[in-house]
């Protein structure tokens, strides 16, 4: 079983460059969600705060 | 002002009903992708268990060119329509696509040390992949250069349309030079010369991306979107002189 596993990351000896390819495409993938969602959380928490405090610009 | 936030606002509710299609494609067929590439597909007999970066190269590849495509397409239409949407989702592709070509070249540069023994090569392939790269960041650094973020949007939409005449050179250069890179082999005239067990989890693998890329987008137009209000809000209020509080002013960009 554990060998199995072991096998399974070796990867036939490409281990080496398979994971980190996986790795990077999932650090960039989850970075760009990371900065997208902060961005909005920010712009939106500024605005409601900002209409809740001139009474205008509801949506 | 009506104008600049009427269309926003039917985009904002169309927004909103797509996006949990998206987070579900991109969960979905990224899991299955990601097991068949990495479980149910078979080694290359050539490149043996190598070739599975395929699987996150490729469509990442796919996706820097679609990505260029489609900011050059709302480019264009921000230029000739003054449309003010478009701008705002060009700029919003625009650090995706250039997430999506890093991927693209990291994992070739990955790929190319074990197939062809080095990291890279200036073929005509990675060479205009890589002005891809420096394109996408010209534009966020244009957009950004300028203090009137209308003459930004502007000059960033201009070097969009300017440089998309690297896509031609990007597709088929492969074709027009000798590359050590190879010829495509999914989107080709008479098919992909792909067997299936490789081409379901490459294709699986571009619909999760896709709709991934889909899903960041809308929420980065909807950021956008929500900054602008902010925006005008900030500048009703200091015309109203009730004074704008400085933590409000300093998130309105």
């Amino acid at each position: 079983m554990t060998a199995a596993i072991g096998e399974f990351f070796r990867m036939g000896g490409y281990g080496i460059y398979v994971w980190p390819a996986f790795a990077f495409a999932a650090l960039v993938l989850a970075g760009m969600g990371w900065r997208v969602t902060a961005r909005l959380q920010a712009s939106e928490s500024a605005l409601g705060r900002m209409q809740g405090r001139t009474g205008k610009g509801h949506s | 002002m009506v104008n600049i936030l009427a269309n926003p606002a039917r985009f904002l509710r169309l927004a909103g009903a797509v996006l949990p299609w998206c987070w579900a494609v991109a969960a979905v067929s990224g899991g299955i992708g990601l097991w068949l590439a990495l479980f149910v597909s078979p080694a290359d007999y050539q490149q043996g268990d190598s070739v599975r970066i395929m699987y996150i190269h490729v469509p990442a590849a796919w996706m820097a060119l679609g990505a260029y495509m489609l900011v050059a397409a709302f480019s264009a239409v921000a230029l000739v329509w003054k449309h003010p949407l478009a701008h705002i989702v060009a700029a919003s592709a625009v650090p995706l696509g250039a997430g999506f070509t890093a991927i693209c070249l990291v994992t070739g540069m990955l790929w190319g040390k074990t197939s062809w023994g080095t990291w890279w090569v200036w073929d005509a392939r990675l060479t205009s992949v890589l002005v891809l790269f420096f394109l996408y960041l010209g534009l966020i650094a244009l957009r950004s250069a300028f203090d009137d973020s209308e003459r930004g949007n502007r000059a960033a939409a201009l070097l969009a349309l300017v440089g998309f005449v690297n896509i031609p050179i990007i597709k088929f250069s492969v074709d027009w030079w000798a590359t050590l890179h190879q010829p495509a082999s999914v989107l080709r005239v008479g098919g992909p010369a792909i067997h299936p067990s490789m081409l379901w989890p490459l294709l699986a693998m571009a619909a999760a991306f896709m709709a991934y890329f889909a899903a960041l987008l809308l929420l980065s137009v909807r950021a956008e979107i929500a900054g602008r209000k902010l925006q005008a809000l900030l500048i009703a209020a200091g015309r109203d002189e009730q004074g704008t509080p400085a933590e409000l002013r300093g998130q309105a960009r």
